[in-house]
């Protein structure tokens, strides 16, 4: 077998079995049971050389309908934004996507630095006084705030808002399962959670009250009225935030919270239908020693050079094994340096700048549709998400605008019943006011 | 020496310089006071770096040079499959039509993408031998936690609520007991004989109608196939207990022994370790997971099938764990596994694994004489030495690894697997040449030589690397993680 990836020659065998002491590859896996061994070769398609597979692969590519082509409308947790060209560049140095976990800190000093850097750039982001290196997304990284609140409190109950991505609620209650923790959900009111229903929810079986911010709906949550409720009962405020909203909205740590999770993929991180993204995991210090996942600290080598270490290792699986804080071990390194470098690149200006258009191009955009006569449900702060109530099929309207280059919003009927025939309207920086106008125009017709 | 320290971005950062350009605001411009009531308008700005386009490519690329990956050179680190991470991956998984795609579109504009997913489960269906496959989980922790809560789904079903005990070898992966906790199980300990492995004594003392699973990797992380396999199975399957595979290892035995055929009820795959996505400094990764037929009513939905011509997610799985990650998995990892996939095809994949274990196997004979070799046959795609005889002259492994930095190499997994004294879990993969594997087998032989003859080299080392060995104490004791202005 010639493959461009196998460097072994005839030559190279013949001496390697040699030094070995035996005449064939096959006397190395002798021991395999005869019974369960393996015959020939995997019945799965045969090779294909780089540009054949090129070509074939980038026609599987073109049969979907991509952000790039079509002006997309489409939020809901994950979002199409403006990613610095850079990101790319950065990511692209093999040194960084070719390396594993930094173990041996003195050939990963670059490594380590850029995530001791993405840490910070969280903290400052969500007001909070410690953040790790990341998780795999907002939805898990919120799931374990809820075992990390459990276990901290010693109370088995979550109390998860309706106005929480639905699908981050699900995870929230598998992972919750695991643990025997019962996870009940606050209905909302007027597009936010009902803080009278959740006053009455919470007590002192309560190991957490988990709200976002801002809400999947694109509401804002009265975080000091949640904080409230939830602290009085001494169970851990828990937000999952969008980071980029954190440019404008005051930080979750600002308002008392205990944890702030959320997803990087809005700097810098491809929508990649749904993964890789970026979880972040932030706590205030009370809960340092409880942090899932890797943390990166500073210190000095023997000579006071400054460096950087992965540290607080006992909370991790490879040295606690069964008495980890959590089983994460890989975690979304490179694409936390991917938002770091967009969130460097952006910078303190830019990430309020970027907030602060995808909030007033979405304000434009619920202007036009009520203009247009359209009912825009909710009429809190929102951030850049509108909720629009339309006459007939989310799905099949979505199917019209895709024809006229637009990706729809998201049909809410399929989360929530009562939601039926409401579309979720993202407007990020990216949208144009022309996009914008054709929407709503498109979206008239269709409805009409 | 603080001249030496390379600076935070965060210490470059001038006021008035900016790294982007966005377009000017084409809607009216509003007020943010009027869109965002009191209180809820941040009332300091987060401090972000102030840095220009140069700056921030300079800073970069400074951090990459103190940085090895495999690229920069050789990387045996045992457990971890440090192969080549092809170029192509990373040119299909950012072409537009699968990077910039949302998960929640119309599934009839994300065609090509869910026929990429199916086409890869079924390549993984093959590979495993299992009955089907689910890409949702994000790496292998994530998998191994999946597939324990699919087995204690299984087992409720059957009424059999009172397996809460997962037994795992003594060399197992950190990974299985703390995925075993959090999946709600009490982890048991079950312990390797002289020769290495799984000892069935041990392991039929320990069984029992509480047991929910074996969680198993094989070969095990000593690099040594299970060659009782068919009886663990057994032993397990004897008390109603499932078996789980632990994919870690697969780069030794594509081609040789499936998952699903040695009596294993599920697995998980490191897609980042065999099949090439690459590790980015420590993930993201994908963690498949793959299950025999009794427990595909349990897989987490939705469930990517093929009607006729058309994919599409089903959802309605009455049975199911329920959702494990949002969306669908991470995707972009899995576009990078098939494209690899398809790059090797089936001969390719097995001379990938018949390469990986003969580079071990070589590199083992060579180094046997100088190190202590505690077990001693043929290994699978890794191989584990003790520096115990080293330790006896004051030189620990930790010593030895420190020191092979200064050759350019990135040292073996040490320390593990927990049941080898001083350990040096050692393992080349398939991409490397013997030159390679040569010239790191005579840097560790020097080093043996220099323990004996001028042991202060090594127990100083590293001598050549940016930094010298950091006070991890001192960062423990007294926590900063994050950089705060002076």
């Amino acid at each position: 077998m010639k493959h461009r990836y196998l460097p072994m020659t005839e030559q190279d065998q013949k001496e390697m079995l040699d030094v070995i002491g035996i005449s064939t590859i096959d006397e190395l896996f002798a021991d395999i049971p005869e019974k369960v061994r393996f015959k020939g070769e995997y019945n799965i398609k045969p090779a294909k050389a780089e540009s054949a597979l090129l070509k074939e692969l980038s026609q599987l590519a073109a049969k979907n309908a991509d952000s790039k082509q079509y002006a997309s409308f489409l939020g809901a947790g994950v979002y199409d934004h403006f990613k610095p060209i850079i990101v790319d560049h950065v990511i692209s140095r093999s040194e960084f996507y070719t390396a594993y976990t930094p173990y041996q800190p003195e050939i990963s000093q670059g490594e380590l630095q850029a995530i001791f850097e993405f840490q910070t750039m969280i903290c400052e982001l969500t007001g909070m006084d410690l953040a790790n290196s990341s998780m795999y997304d907002g939805g898990t990284a919120l799931a374990e705030a809820g075992n990390l609140a459990a276990g901290h409190t010693r109370r088995k109950k979550l109390i998860v808002s309706e106005a929480v991505h639905p699908e981050y609620i699900d995870v929230v209650k598998v992972y919750a399962q695991g643990q025997n923790i019962e996870v009940v959900t606050v209905p909302m009111k007027d597009g936010v959670t009902d803080l009278v229903k959740l006053e009455g929810l919470v007590d002192e079986d309560t190991a957490a009250v988990m709200v976002q911010y801002p809400n999947f709906f694109g509401q804002i949550e009265d975080l000091a009225a949640v904080e409230q409720l939830t602290h009085a009962q001494n169970a851990l405020f828990v937000v999952s935030a969008n980071p980029l909203a954190l440019g404008v909205l005051t930080p979750p740590g600002k308002f008392g919270a205990d944890i702030t999770v959320g997803d990087a993929q809005v700097f810098g991180i491809s929508e990649a239908f749904g993964g890789p993204h970026c979880g972040f995991f932030a706590v205030n210090s009370k809960l340092m020693r409880k942090v899932p996942g890797r943390l990166v600290g500073e210190t000095t080598d023997e000579e006071g050079r400054r460096g950087y270490v992965l540290t607080l290792q006992a909370r991790e699986q490879h040295i606690r094994r069964d008495k980890a804080t959590s089983n994460i071990c890989s975690n979304q390194a490179l694409n936390a340096l991917a938002a770091s470098v967009a969130m460097t690149a952006l910078g303190k200006k830019g990430v309020k700048e970027m907030a602060t258009q995808n909030i007033v191009k979405t304000h434009y955009a619920k202007q036009s549709f009520e203009k247009a006569g359209f009912e825009v449900v909710y009429q809190g702060a929102h951030f850049n998400e509108i909720v629009v109530k339309v006459n007939g099929s989310v799905a099949d309207a979505n199917k019209g605008l895709l024809e006229k280059g637009i990706i729809g919003g998201f049909d809410l009927g399929r989360v929530n019943a009562d939601l039926k025939n409401h579309v979720l309207i993202a407007v990020t920086e990216q949208r144009t006011k022309e996009e914008i106008d054709a929407l709503v125009q498109e979206m008239g017709a269709l409805y009409a | 020496m603080h001249k030496d320290n390379q600076p935070l971005i965060f210490e470059i950062t001038k006021e008035g310089r900016v790294g982007y350009n966005l377009p000017e605001l084409d809607v009216p411009a509003v007020d943010l006071s009027t869109l965002l009531p009191e209180g809820m308008q941040r009332a300091e700005e987060a401090e972000l770096p102030e840095v220009s386009e140069l700056d921030i490519m300079r800073h970069y690329t400074a951090l990459s040079n103190r940085n090895h990956g495999v690229d920069t050179g050789f990387y045996p680190l045992g457990s971890c499959t440090m192969k080549y991470n092809p170029k192509i991956n990373e040119s299909v998984a950012r072409f537009p039509g699968f990077a910039n795609i949302h998960p929640l579109q119309d599934e009839s504009s994300v065609q090509g993408a869910m026929e990429l997913m199916y086409d890869l489960q079924e390549h993984l269906i093959e590979i495993t031998g299992m009955d089907e496959v689910t890409l949702q989980p994000a790496a292998g922790a994530h998998g191994e936690w999946t597939a324990l809560m699919m087995i204690r789904a299984f087992h409720e079903a059957n009424g059999d609520t009172q397996r809460t005990k997962v037994i795992v070898p003594d060399s197992a992966h950190g990974t299985n007991p703390a995925s075993a906790t959090v999946a709600g199980f009490e982890t048991i300990t079950v312990k390797s004989n002289e020769e290495g492995l799984v000892d069935l004594e041990d392991l039929r003392r320990v069984v029992g109608p509480d047991t929910a699973a074996l969680m198993l990797t094989n070969p095990n992380t000593l690099g040594l196939f299970e060659e009782t396999i068919l009886e663990l199975a057994e032993i397990i399957h004897g008390v109603g207990g499932k078996l789980y595979y632990d994919g870690a290892n697969l780069n030794a035995v594509m081609s040789k022994a499936r998952p699903g055929d040695m009596g294993f009820d599920c697995v998980h795959l490191n897609l980042h370790k065999t099949f090439t996505g690459p590790h980015g400094g420590g993930g993201p990764g994908s963690g498949p997971v793959g299950v025999k037929a009794d427990l595909i009513p349990f897989l987490p939905s939705p469930v990517l099938v093929k009607e006729e011509d058309k994919y599409t997610f089903d959802y309605n799985r009455p049975q199911t764990i329920g959702r494990v990650k949002p969306f669908y998995g991470n995707f972009g990892i899995n576009v990078r596994a098939y494209t690899y996939i398809r790059s090797m095809g089936p001969d390719g994949l097995k001379a990938v694994t018949e390469y990986a274990v003969l580079n071990a196997n070589y590199m083992m004979r060579r180094l046997e004489e100088h190190f202590d070799l505690p077990y001693n046959r043929h290994c699978k795609h890794e191989f584990v030495l003790s520096g115990r005889r080293q330790k006896k002259l004051g030189v620990r492994t930790l010593d030895m690894a420190k020191r092979l930095l200064d050759f350019g190499y990135h040292p073996p997994t040490i320390y593990f697997p927990l049941n080898v004294e001083e350990g040096m879990m050692i393992e080349p993969t398939e991409t490397e040449s013997k030159e390679t594997l040569d010239a790191f087998c005579d840097a560790m032989i020097q080093i043996a030589k220099e323990v004996e003859e001028n042991p202060e080299i090594v127990q100083d080392a590293p001598h050549t690397t940016v930094i010298n060995r950091l006070d991890e104490t001192k960062a423990a004791r007294k926590p900063v993680l994050r950089y705060t202005k002076a």
